[in-house]
C-alpha cells in the first residue's frame, strides 16, 4: 500500500485512537503511516454488531416468553461464550446450560446467583429481577 | 521533598500497529537495544502465518490468524538477541498487584497481557472477550494508580488498582492469569548476534508458511479458505456468509495489524533486513513479493465488502473472492521459497 492511499474514513476508533500502517513512501521505502480507519473494515465491525444486537434482542424475547433464564440473556449482552462464563463463574458449561433453564434459574441460591451477577457486573436484583 | 513513593522512569511511549511487537520493541529499546523496531520484532519472532482451523468457530465465524502464536513473537525475539525473560503468572490477585508494585519501585517496566473487553480507554466497539492483549505498565502516580503505555494506543493511559486487577485477571480463552514479564540481564547486542538472528526468524518463517503439516496452515491454508469461500453462498445463505466473510476481513486489517494481514509489516522486516546484509538485492525481491501479497489481500477485502454491504449477491462474486485467495497463496508460495533459497551469512 502507498502512502497516499492511506483510508482515513470515520470508523469506532474515532476518539479513542488512530491505527498504525506500514505504508510505501515516495522513495519506495516502507515507513508509519496512522489511518482514522478503512470504511471496508468498518462495514464489516459494524456488521458483526447488528448480528450481536439481534442475538441479545431473541435472547430477550426468549426470556420474556420464559424459554430461557435471564443468565441467558446477560450471557448474550455481554458477548460471552461457555469458556468465558465458566472462567468467571467457576461453573461447568453443562452445569450453566442447565441454569440457563427458567425453572432451573427459580430454584438457585443466592450465592451461586452472586456469581453469575458478578461475572455481568450487575447487582443480584438486576439478575433475578430481569424478565424480558 | 519529592511526594511520590515511586521512582519516575524514564519512558517513551511508543505506538506501534500490534500491541505484542510494541511491548517487544519498547522494553528492548528502554534496555539499550536502540536499533529495535516494530519489524524487526516481528521478523525476528516469525510473526507472519496464516491458519483457518476447520470446524471450529470464534465469535460465531471462522477460526483465522494471520500472524504466530500469542506470546511467541516475545519469546523468539529476546531469545535470539540472547535476552533472558522473566515471565510469571499469579493464581492469588493480591500477590499478583503485590509483586507488580515490588517491581515498580525497583524503577522496572514490565509486560503485561491483559484481556480488553474490561479495558476502560479501549474503544467501546473493540471490547471483545480477548484476552492476548499486551500493555507495559512503567509507574505509578501519586494517587496509586498504574501508568499504562499500550502500543496500539496514541498516547498512555491510566487504570485505578481495581481497573487493572480485572483486566489481568480475565476470563475465557487464553486467561492472562495475571501475567508479567520482563527482560532480565540485558547485554549490548553485537550486529553479528542480530544478522543471526535474522537469518533463523526468515528460516522459521520459511518452515511456518512452506513446510507446516496440515491443509488448513501455512500459505497452502489460504486455499483452504479459498475452497470454504466457494461453498458459504449456497451453505450458510447469503445473511451468514456475509458475516464469515467480514470476518475473515477483520482478523486482517483490524487494529493491530499494520494491514493486509501483517503482510506490509513483514516486508517492511525484510527491507530493513537487506540494510544488514548491504542491501542484499533477493531480500528486497522477497520484500516486493510480500507486499504484493498484502496489496492483493486489500483487494480481496473489497471484493469481500461487496458482498457483506449486499452490492454482490452472485456465487460468481464468491468465486472472484476465492480466486483472489488462490492468487495471495501462490504470491506467498513463491516468495517463500525464494527466501529458502536465500543465502545470508552473518
Amino acid at each position: 500500500m502507498e502512502k497516499k492511499n492511506v483510508p482515513q474514513d470515520k470508523s469506532a476508533l474515532s476518539g479513542y485512537t488512530r491505527d498504525v500502517c506500514y505504508v510505501k513512501n515516495k522513495d519506495g521505502k516502507y515507513e508509519k503511516a496512522l489511518s482514522t480507519g478503512w470504511e471496508v473494515k468498518a462495514e464489516a465491525l459494524g456488521n458483526a454488531w447488528d448480528d450481536i444486537h439481534n442475538r441479545v434482542e431473541e435472547a430477550k424475547i426468549a426470556v420474556k416468553n420464559g424459554k430461557k433464564s435471564p443468565i441467558y440473556y446477560f450471557f448474550e449482552l455481554k458477548l460471552m461464550d461457555m469458556h468465558v462464563i465458566s472462567g468467571y463463574t467457576g461453573f461447568w458449561s453443562f452445569t450453566i446450560k442447565r441454569h440457563m433453564k427458567p425453572h432451573v434459574f427459580k430454584k438457585l441460591s443466592n450465592r451461586k446467583l452472586q456469581k453469575y451477577a458478578d461475572a455481568f457486573d450487575i447487582s443480584l436484583e438486576e439478575l433475578k429481577n430481569f424478565n424480558g | 521533598m519529592d511526594k511520590t513513593t515511586t521512582p519516575t522512569v524514564k519512558f517513551n511511549h511508543l505506538q506501534t500497529a500490534h500491541c505484542e511487537n510494541g511491548v517487544t520493541t519498547s522494553l528492548l529499546q528502554h534496555h539499550g537495544i536502540d536499533f529495535m523496531s516494530e519489524p524487526l520484532a516481528f521478523g525476528l519472532g516469525a510473526g507472519l502465518f496464516y491458519i483457518h482451523v476447520p470446524l471450529i468457530t470464534v465469535l460465531n465465524g471462522p477460526f483465522i490468524s494471520f500472524r504466530t502464536l500469542p506470546g511467541t513473537i516475545f519469546k523468539r525475539t529476546c531469545k535470539a538477541l540472547g535476552v533472558k525473560v522473566e515471565r510469571i503468572k499469579f493464581s492469588n490477585k493480591n500477590t499478583a498487584q503485590d509483586y507488580l508494585d515490588k517491581q515498580i519501585e525497583k524503577g522496572r517496566l514490565v509486560g503485561s497481557q491483559v484481556g480488553v473487553f474490561h479495558l476502560p480507554y479501549f474503544p467501546p466497539e473493540y471490547r471483545f472477550h480477548f484476552n492476548a492483549h499486551n500493555i507495559i505498565i512503567y509507574g505509578k502516580d501519586q494517587e496509586g494508580n498504574y501508568l499504562v503505555s499500550d502500543p496500539v494506543m496514541e498516547t498512555t493511559n491510566v487504570l485505578t488498582p481495581n481497573e487493572l486487577q480485572k483486566v489481568r485477571f480475565a476470563q475465557g480463552p487464553l486467561a492472562p492469569k495475571g501475567q508479567l514479564y520482563y527482560p532480565v540481564n540485558v547485554s549490548k547486542v553485537s550486529t553479528d548476534l542480530l544478522k543471526k538472528g535474522i537469518i533463523k526468524g526468515i528460516k522459521r518463517n520459511v518452515r511456518d508458511m512452506l513446510y507446516i503439516p496440515g491443509f488448513f496452515a501455512g500459505s497452502k491454508g489460504i486455499k483452504f479458505t479459498a475452497g470454504q469461500v466457494r461453498k458459504w453462498r449456497d451453505k450458510l445463505g447469503q445473511r451468514k456468509a456475509g458475516l464469515y466473510l467480514g470476518q475473515i476481513v477483520r482478523m486482517q486489517e483490524e487494529i493491530g495489524t499494520g494491514g493486509g494481514g501483517f503482510r506490509f509489516l513483514y516486508a517492511a522486516f525484510l527491507e530493513e533486513s537487506a540494510s544488514y546484509f548491504d542491501g542484499n538485492e533477493e531480500l528486497l525481491k522477497a520484500s516486493e513479493q510480500i507486499t504484493k501479497a498484502g496489496d492483493l489481500w486489500r483487494d480481496s477485502a473489497v471484493q469481500m465488502a461487496g458482498i457483506y454491504k449486499g452490492r454482490l449477491t452472485e456465487q460468481s462474486d464468491y468465486n472472484l473472492s476465492a480466486s483472489i485467495l488462490e492468487e495471495i497463496s501462490n504470491v506467498e508460495q513463491q516468495a517463500f521459497r525464494q527466501l529458502s533459497k536465500l543465502k545470508l551469512s552473518s
